[in-house]
This record gives structure tokens, C-alpha cells and sequence, in this order.
């Protein structure tokens, strides 16, 4: 019931907040230094993949450590799909338009979304997690070695977004001047990335209200009652596999946009790990909590790295005695995990909301509710009496 | 053939190595359900420290030693100030917290490396010996027999030990056996001083010869306890010592014949690990030995 009851519109103030938001990202361009606008070139990039991995895990409870393979695949389809043939690097490319390329690559990652699909039809909880761990070192493997696509270890060039003979890069002898303000690659990128963030975010509010998304949720609060009420279980962990995965591809376009060059190191389980902890700082099955995760997350090194003569213990190069800023980065978000699990297994979303009924004045619910549980290690081995999901029948 | 038999051996003798990991990770979740993300972190923190001593003169037994002592306490300051805290509450969240754990302690140790290679200084170097008329390095062997020792050791305590029943009574039955005068806490850091050891014990084998020593590779080749563990059955012991013996061999078979393999590209060797894990968890998606699920309705 409390399902029902917590999927009511958001509270206008929230709305508010977040029309604010959106026009604050609108204008920021004109006011910010490029270094900001390219940070939020990569927390877009971040925020749309990071909504994908919630989707899967937030709202269909399947755990995924496999993430940065399908943004690797919308990545490198992008830049397979729209590169022109024949590069000096003896590469393929396919030369089509880049908003074909777009799509095709987003339809490649869910394809392979899907492909995964028998697997995570079969495998549940920690052995889905550490199964889908292998995506990811299989995925490293065929992008160090198939060269020919991938450009092998040293990576390749990514070709600039053109849209009807506007190009988003930096167009050599001409100066785009809007309002004044000179627009070079991050700016342009950072209206792509505000778009596709926009279009993430709402494609993730209709799939969670939509009958595939109640399907999900089913599935994610116990399979066999979701079998019994009429879910096609294995169906729908294909569909949320498929979805997210779309997302990621997204991502992966626009991270490698932002990178402008791309190589498989980028896509290792290290990226796997940084999105899960976006969604788990932000909050698992809560939206605005992942945007704010994926800022974070993505924001922290190279915001540290800027700030490392102002930081104590932080310094620039190696070999100064200090840490240098990624590994900073790095203990920020690991002990960030760890502290607000400790305070509050909700993340970011369920502070926020313990601080705006706080403000209030009074509880918005009686008893704070249980934090939801994503995704149920336990059942996949262990069967206690206790939890059975639907009592006998009489 | 002979090539064939050495590395059947090597396969084996890593194959121990990895099941002393997967049985760590194993007996973590079997008791308490808790997925411990960390296993690979707490391995590089005792595994560095123990090459620290014998690289500042210590012996390599006391050096060991040592490292296992540290990272037993650093394994039960985890447990009781970051896991007890929240288990209740919920198994998920635990499992996630260990990710953050392991972020931070293998973010620490690899920064303490740098770019160096910690020789682990053990005494047999890269020294071969010759048994049953093939070739193999001493380091395998030692493997092999001190990775059977402590697997015979484990089993044995697990089996007749007053605190391995307790064990497998609270992995059976949490509830019942807490009932029974079991203490679960007691039982939980229990289980966690022996991941701490047995991933130590492992960590020493796999950064020695023929590895050059402890780098961030060696995380790496920690990380395969986990299709290890999943391959056997995260709650069978049995399972782990199995699964890890598979990997190994997999792994060492498929970088042997590398050659006659390249059409599967450079360095597939690391890949196969995972490819058995996903192949074996289409069949049985509990692992071999794990637990089938019985749901009833």
C-alpha cells in the first residue's frame, strides 16, 4: 500500500525546486568558466547512465556491475557508426549522419542489454552481480584487441556532433558568439548533455509509472509473487535489462563526446564500481538523488584536482609528497559510502527527505519507512520459512 | 606432455591459492549473509604489509605472520564498527559498504606502491624442483601443500572445533541456533578473522614467483576469488575449494597454450576465469554446489 501512496505527483514545492534547476542550467553556460562547463559536460554525461543503472537496480532490483560495458559499447558503437571511412589510423567507420549514429548506438547497447537477458532471466541477486562483473572483463578484452573497431589499446578519435550542418565542436576560424558570450565544444555539449539528461530523467518517470514499470517493481519485491499475479518475470528482467543498458549507451555517447578521444581503460571495473556508487549515495529508486550522486561522483577529481594547491595533503604531481587528487577522489567517495550507509541506508534522498520533514515541522509519515531493499542477496541461496513471499493458500 | 603436466600442476597448485580466497569470501556469507566486496582490499593490506616486514628485515614466517596479525585487526575493526552497525537492517546495504571499504583500502595501498613491485621475499625465490620427472618453481609446490594444510585445517576445525559447529549452526539456521545459545556476534568476527587469514595466506602466493611481486596486478588476480566462489556455490565450502581449483586450471591451461589460443587475442588467459563462471551459472545458477532454491507459495 505504501507503494501506491508514495507514488503520488511530487509535491509541487519539488517541482519548483526542479523547473529552478533546469533554468539554472540553462543560463549557466553564460556565467560559468569553461573548466565548470566542461565538469558538467561529464556530470550529464554520468547522470544519464547513472538513471539507467538505477532503473535496473532501483526499480527492477537486479544488481549490475556490468555497467561500464554497455556505456563502453554506446561509446565506441558512436564513434564505429559516424567516423568517416578510411581514418589515417586504418580504422573502420561507418560515415553515417551523427544523429544515426546516435540511435544506432543506443539500439546496440539495449541489444546487448537483451543478449545479457538469458543470463539474468536464469541468475539472481550477488551471482547476477558478479556474473555481469565478467561482462566487463570480456568487454576490456575485445576492446584492447579488436583494433580495427576499437583502435586497440591507444583508443581513437571520436567525431564531433553535427545536426543539420550545425557542428557541437569547436569549428575552426569562426566564432560562435551567443548573446556575447563566445560558445566553443563544452558549451555546445553542455546543451547536449542538459537534453539528454532531461530526456533520461523523463523517459525514467514514464517507465516507473508505466505497467512495465509496476511489472519491475513487482519483480524486484519478489519474483514469485510477481509470477503469481501474472508477471512474465523473465520478461521483464529482459526489459529493465534493455532500458537500462539504452541509458548507458546514451551515456557512453555522450562521455565520449566529452572525451573526444576514448580508450579502454576509461571502461573498466572501476567505472563499473563509481556508477553503483552514484545511485547508492544518491539514493537506489530515487531520480533526484542520482543526479545529485553522478555530480559527486563525477565532479570530485577533477574539482579536487583544481583546488589541489588551495587543499591540504592534495598536490598536483605524484611525486610531491601528497595524494594526488584522483586518488582523493577516490577516498572521498569510498568513505562517502560507507558513512552515509552507516547514517542512513536511504542515501542523499532519504536525508533530504528526513531534513524536509524536519523542516515541516512535523513527520511526514508516522514511522520512517523500512529502506527499500533493491535487491534481496539473501533470497537467491537461502529460503527461511519466515520469508516465504506468499503464505500457503488455505 | 610434459608441457601438458607442468601446467596441470601450476593449475593446480594456483587453483589452491584461489580456493583459499573463494573459501574466505564463502564462509562470510554463509555465516552472515554479508557479501564481503572488501575480500580483495583486505588481502592487498595484508599482503603489502607482510612484504613491508621482510623487505625492513624480518623473517619471512615472522613477516607473514605479521601481516596476517594486522590484517585480522583491521578485518575486526571493519566488522564491529562498519558492518555490525548496519547488517541488521539489511544484508544489501552491508554488501554495497564493502565496496566503499574496498575503495579506500585499495586505494591506500596501491597509492603506498606507487609504480613499485614489492618483492614478498620469500625463501624459495624462483628456484625450481623436480617431482614426479616434470619441472615446476618451489613456489608452487609451497603453495600447493601449505594451501592443502590450511584447507585440511579448516575443515577439520569446522567440522569438530566447539566454534566450527557454531558456525555451521548459525549458516544453517541463524535464528534457531541464536536460540540455541549461539552468539551470532561472536560467530560474525569469527568469520571475518578467517577470511582475514586465508586471504593473506593467498595473497603471499599470488604475488610470489612467478609473479615479480605485490603491484596493483595482484588485486586483480584477487578479484578471480569471486568467479571462484561463484562458480562452486556462495554457500558451499565444498564449493569454493572446486570452483577455485577449476579457475586455476582454466586459467594457467589457457595461458599455456596461449599460441595455439591467439585467435581468441592477447591475454584471453585473464578473461577465462569469467567466461567458465558464466558458462557454469547458465546451467546451474546457483553454482555447482550451491544451494537450489525451493521456493514455496
Amino acid at each position: 500500500m505504501s507503494e501506491v501512496a508514495s507514488r503520488r505527483r511530487a509535491p509541487s514545492g519539488g517541482r519548483a525546486a526542479g523547473l529552478a534547476l533546469l533554468a539554472a542550467a540553462v543560463v549557466a553556460p553564460f556565467y560559468l568558466d569553461a573548466f565548470w562547463v566542461q565538469v558538467g559536460v561529464f556530470a550529464f554525461a554520468a547522470m544519464v547512465a547513472a538513471l539507467g543503472l538505477n532503473l535496473l537496480v532501483g526499480e527492477a532490483g537486479q544488481l549490475s556491475l556490468a555497467h561500464s560495458f554497455f556505456i563502453a559499447i554506446g561509446a565506441y558503437g558512436y564513434t564505429l557508426f559516424a567516423s568517416p571511412p578510411g581514418e589515417p589510423g586504418g580504422q573502420i567507420g561507418w560515415g553515417l549522419p551523427p544523429l544515426v549514429a546516435v540511435a544506432l548506438a543506443v539500439a546496440t547497447a539495449g541489444l546487448a542489454g537483451l543478449l545479457f537477458s538469458p543470463i539474468a532471466g536464469r541468475v539472481r541477486g550477488i551471482y547476477l552481480g558478479v556474473a555481469s562483473l565478467g561482462l566487463v572483463f570480456l568487454g576490456q578484452h575485445v576492446l584492447v584487441n579488436a583494433e580495427p573497431v576499437t583502435g586497440g589499446f591507444n583508443g581513437r578519435d571520436v567525431p564531433p556532433l553535427t545536426v543539420a550542418g550545425f557542428s557541437f565542436d569547436d569549428v575552426p576560424g569562426e566564432t560562435l558568439l551567443v548573446l556575447g558570450v563566445p560558445f566553443t565544444r563544452v558549451e555546445k555539449l553542455w546543451y547536449v548533455g542538459l537534453v539528454a539528461t532531461v530526456l533520461a530523467l523523463l523517459f525514467y518517470r514514464n517507465v516507473r509509472a508505466s505497467r512495465a514499470g509496476r511489472s519491475m517493481h513487482a519483480v524486484r519485491d519478489g519474483e514469485t509473487a510477481a509470477a503469481v499475479m501474472g508477471v512474465d518475470v523473465v520478461r521483464f528482467k529482459g526489459a529493465a535489462f534493455l532500458v537500462s543498458s539504452m541509458l548507458a549507451g546514451l551515456g557512453g555517447v555522450l562521455l565520449a563526446l566529452a572525451f573526444h578521444h576514448i580508450v579502454p581503460e576509461t571502461f573498466g571495473v572501476l567505472l563499473a564500481i563509481e556508477y553503483l556508487a552514484m545511485i547508492v549515495i544518491g539514493g537506489v529508486g530515487s531520480p533526484g538523488g542520482t543526479l545529485a550522486g553522478a555530480l559527486f561522483v563525477s565532479s570530485l577529481p577533477v574539482v579536487l584536482q583544481r583546488y589541489s594547491d588551495a587543499l591540504p595533503f592534495v598536490t598536483e604531481s605524484p611525486t610531491g609528497g601528497g595524494i594526488t587528487a584522483g586518488v582523493a577522489a577516490r577516498f572521498c567517495y569510498g568513505t562517502a559510502i560507507v558513512g552515509l550507509l552507516l547514517v542512513e541506508p536511504g542515501g542523499l534522498a532519504a536525508l533530504a527527505r528526513r531534513l524536509r520533514s524536519r523542516l515541516a515541522g512535523r513527520p511526514r509519515r508516522p514511522a520512517p519507512a523500512p529502506a527499500p531493499t533493491p535487491v534481496d542477496l539473501g533470497d537467491a541461496v537461502h529460503i527461511r520459512d519466515d520469508v516465504a513471499p506468499v503464505a500457503s493458500s488455505p | 606432455m610434459e608441457k601438458l603436466l607442468q601446467l596441470l600442476f601450476s593449475g593446480v597448485a594456483l587453483g589452491a591459492v584461489y580456493a583459499l580466497l573463494a573459501l574466505g569470501f564463502v564462509v562470510v556469507f554463509k555465516a552472515t549473509q554479508v557479501v564481503n566486496f572488501a575480500h580483495a582490499g583486505l588481502l592487498m593490506v595484508g599482503t603489502y604489509s607482510a612484504a613491508r616486514f621482510s623487505a625492513a628485515g624480518q623473517r619471512f614466517a615472522v613477516a607473514v605472520l605479521l601481516g596476517i596479525a594486522l590484517t585480522v585487526v583491521l578485518a575486526l575493526v571493519i566488522e564491529r564498527a562498519l558492518v555490525r552497525p548496519v547488517v541488521r537492517r539489511s544484508v544489501v546495504a552491508v554488501a554495497i559498504m564493502t565496496i566503499g571499504v574496498d575503495v579506500v583500502l585499495q586505494t591506500e595501498i596501491t597509492r603506498r606502491l606507487g609504480i613499485d613491485i614489492l618483492p614478498v621475499g620469500d625463501p624459495w625465490q624462483s628456484s625450481t624442483v623436480e617431482v614426479l620427472g616434470i619441472t615446476v618453481p618451489q613456489t608452487r609446490v609451497a603453495a600447493l601443500v601449505v594451501a592443502f594444510v590450511v584447507l585440511g585445517g579448516f575443515f577439520a576445525w569446522s567440522r569438530f572445533s566447539d566454534w566450527g559447529v557454531a558456525m555451521r549452526a548459525s549458516a544453517e539456521d541463524h535464528r534457531t541456533a541464536e536460540l540455541m545459545g549461539v552468539r551470532l556476534g561472536r560467530v560474525s568476527a569469527i568469520v571475518w578473522v578467517i577470511a582475514a587469514v586465508l586471504a593473506v595466506v593467498a595473497g603471499v602466493f599470488l604475488a610470489a614467483f612467478p609473479s615479480p611481486g605485490v603491484s596493483p596486478t595482484t588485486s586483480a588476480a584477487a578479484l578471480r576469488a569471486f568467479p571462484a566462489a561463484i562458480l562452486g556455490g556462495l554457500d558451499s565450502t565444498g564449493g569454493a575449494l572446486v570452483g577455485g581449483l577449476l579457475i586455476g586450471l582454466a586459467e594457467t591451461l589457457t595461458q599455456g597454450y596461449q599460441d595455439q589460443l591467439s585467435f581468441l587475442g592477447q591475454g584471453f588467459a585473464a578473461v577465462v576465469p569469467y567466461v567458465v563462471m558464466v558458462a557454469v551459472l547458465l546451467v546451474r545458477p546457483t553454482g555447482l554446489f550451491g544451494t537450489t532454491e525451493a521456493t514455496r507459495v
